[in-house]
């Protein structure tokens, strides 16, 4: 269910002309822009399946790639989840409500969902990560008979670094358990002090299920090594990886990650099928 | 369009070869400019044999001989007639399909809203004199990453349709040269308007067999003073592209270190490609790739003369006011730290690991990617190298410590 919207016949470097229509601070330094096309018979076509991504433009600044947030069965507003770290995205952070905000996309691979209906499905994100695997829970929610037990398993920095805290009652209302972590405490966290993986121990899953996970390198390859000492296959892995997106159309090379173009074949992956290439430093 | 009083009427079809006088070279390009292509042919320029708009043959590096090694390039000018008898330079076809800088998007804000547009004008016909069979595969390749993906680039497919291609048979290798290894040449078997096979060596006996590689080869040439090849020149033409397949062949006799030691001519160039993928990803942290890291600069020149290196940057530019800006893509290198910059930091932190990602994408990944390999042997890389590295021993070095 890969959506597109561009007829190949056009240049792929055009923007779809598109504005910023509600702000939501997620965390410190992270927002929630909703994205609205201008054009309304594109926005009735637009589609997007989860774990894709659009290039948003700042004009005068430049693109980032940043991943859909939102639901993937309501695509007439488009929500990123942005956090203020280089040039485009610090200048987004200046964004107020109607400033437009054009972009293109979507692009990229998505999340195998209709492949995990029937079964199990962990969730597994750091930080930032849950952005790209919200569109998952929203896709689950939608048609939550069609899955198994879902688990969401969140850690972040911080107790205020979680994003989405707002939404997580919501979601345990559609029987999707969120478990949560943070590396450091505050006076009022409840919860447990540790790492993602940590969390694997507390899963439950009928076997085959999948695991989807998103965050930090180094965070995603200890759910993954956890998941497989517990008897997980690889197979059953899938992850998305973040590299250097210049042009998200296979063309530019700075996304290269071995055989793989991050933008073209991810960014999410199976695990079994980049697993040789993890392993190694400064690939 | 006026026909030449001597040209053959009727025309000539795909597949048939002509016999065309040296000095009807300059007829052939008159044809291609009345018909509105602007003509690009090789020139000297400081020092280098480069590709350059010229509306004649006056500025064609007649007699000029080019010696090439790691690190080395030097022309020498002979007496000789001969027109195409160097070989590669450092620009390629690359130059006039993946431009160097072109923009991708312009836009200008108009009572507080955006307009944007993506370049229109169709581009100027060109026709590009003295194309290498090395190069013809190297635009093939380019082809494959920019009109055969999932995207098309809208630029390079117009400007690729408006090319017309006069390419020449080498009668010379250099020590540089391995095109014979990636099976790209010499002789020229695709990809071509016209191909010239220049025989003899002074303006009497001298002149081309031209054969006609596509319909609109043949539309122009009928335009230009020719008459049938005869079959010796056609068979004389076979045999010299036979003898220059056949001299780089025996190259593959010896192991890859077994240059002329007694001698101080330049080790002539091959490249064992058998299980070449594997070869490479197998060995990502071999040591060899500290030891080249120590002699490589990182200064990016052998992926700006790579014929078929793609990749590229987007920069941002705008005017003051913010309310016109452009975005222009520029050719960039896997060998600047900038190309895998993430917020998080740089992926790819020192030259070995760069000089590892520009040669296993150019001799294994690419297989994956593209289903051919990235190289072409043409052996830019290693004549414009300012430390002479060479890809060949690089690998006979990984190969080596295989066994």
């Amino acid at each position: 269910m890969t959506g597109s919207v561009m007829p190949p016949s056009q240049s792929p470097w055009n923007v779809h002309r598109a504005s910023v229509t509600a702000i939501h601070d997620e965390a410190p330094g992270v927002r929630t822009y909703n994205v609205t096309l201008a054009d309304k018979r594109l926005r009735n076509c637009y589609s997007f399946a989860p774990g894709q991504f659009n290039m948003l433009y700042v004009p005068g600044v430049g693109e980032a790639a940043i991943s859909i947030s939102s639901d993937p069965d309501k695509p007439q507003v488009l929500q990123h989840t942005v956090r203020a770290v280089g040039n485009v995205t610090n200048s987004l952070a200046q964004a107020q409500i109607g400033d437009e905000l054009p972009f293109r996309g979507p692009y990229g691979a998505a999340w195998p969902v209709e492949d995990c209906q029937g079964k199990d499905l962990v969730i597994a994100a750091g930080g930032i990560g849950l952005a790209p695997l919200r569109p998952v829970i929203h896709y689950i929610i939608n048609r939550r008979h069609a899955f198994g037990r879902v688990w969401v398993l969140y850690g972040s920095r911080t107790p205020s670094d979680l994003i989405y805290q707002d939404q997580f009652d919501g979601w345990r209302a559609h029987g999707i358990e969120v478990l949560t972590i943070v590396d450091r405490a505050d006076d009022n966290w409840k919860g447990p002090i540790g790492v993602v993986p940590d969390l694997l121990r507390q899963v439950t899953v009928s076997q085959p299920a999948t695991l989807f996970t998103c965050g930090p390198e180094i965070m995603m390859r200890f759910v993954i090594l956890g998941a497989l000492n517990m008897g997980w296959q690889e197979h059953q892995v899938f992850l998305s990886l973040e590299r250097n997106m210049n042009c998200a159309l296979g063309f530019c090379g700075h996304c290269q990650f071995g055989p793989e173009f991050i933008c073209k074949s991810g960014p999410v992956f199976n695990y079994r099928r980049i697993e040789p290439y993890l392993r190694l430093e400064d690939l | 369009m006026a026909k030449v009083d001597n040209a053959r009427s009727g025309g000539y079809a795909q597949g048939e070869k002509a016999w065309m006088a040296k000095n009807a070279l300059d007829d052939l390009i008159q044809a291609l400019r009345r018909r509105g292509y602007r003509t690009v042919l090789p020139r000297v320029s400081e020092g280098a044999i480069v590709y350059a708009d010229a509306k004649n043959t006056d500025n064609l590096p007649i007699g000029v001989l080019d010696a090439q090694d790691g690190g080395t390039y030097r022309l020498s000018q002979t007496d000789e007639d001969t027109y195409f008898d160097y070989v590669v330079g450092p620009h390629s076809l690359k130059n006039y399909m993946f431009l160097p800088r072109e923009p991708v998007l312009s836009g200008k804000r108009v009572d507080g809203k955006w307009h944007f547009s993506t370049p229109q004008d169709p581009p100027e016909p060109l026709a590009v004199i003295g194309v290498r069979s090395c190069d013809l595969h190297a635009l093939a390749i380019q082809d494959k990453v920019f009109l055969q993906g999932e995207y098309v680039d809208a630029a390079y497919q117009a400007r690729r349709a408006a090319l017309f291609l006069v390419a020449v048979n080498c009668r010379r290798a250099l020590a540089t040269c391995f095109c014979h290894s990636m099976g790209t040449g010499p002789a020229l078997d695709q990809g071509y308007d016209l191909a010239l096979t220049e025989l003899g060596g002074n303006e009497e006996e001298g002149g081309f067999v031209v054969a006609v590689g596509t319909d609109s080869g043949g539309d122009v040439l009928s335009e230009v003073p020719t008459r049938e090849a005869t079959k010796a020149e056609i068979s004389k033409a076979q045999e010299q592209v036979r003898q220059l397949a056949q001299e780089l062949e025996q190259r593959d006799c010896g192991p890859a270190d077994a240059a002329p030691s007694a001698s101080d001519l330049p080790r002539q160039r091959q490249l064992d490609t058998g299980g070449i993928r594997d070869l490479l990803l197998n060995n990502l942290e071999h040591t060899q790739w500290e030891d080249v890291a120590e002699r490589c600069l990182a200064c990016a020149n052998c992926t700006l003369v790579c014929p078929t290196c793609f990749c590229s940057s987007v920069e941002e530019i705008s005017d003051l006011t913010g309310e016109e800006v452009r975005r222009e893509r520029v050719w960039s290198s896997c060998f600047t730290a900038e190309h895998s910059y993430m917020n998080s930091g740089v992926v790819r932190q020192n030259t070995k690991a760069r000089y590892r990602q520009w040669l296993v994408h150019k001799l294994a990944t690419w297989i994956d990617q593209f289903d051919v390999s990235g190289c072409v042997g043409c052996g830019r890389c290693i004549t414009w190298c300012p430390v002479g590295i060479d890809l060949t021993e690089e690998v006979a070095a990984i190969r080596g410590d295989q066994s």
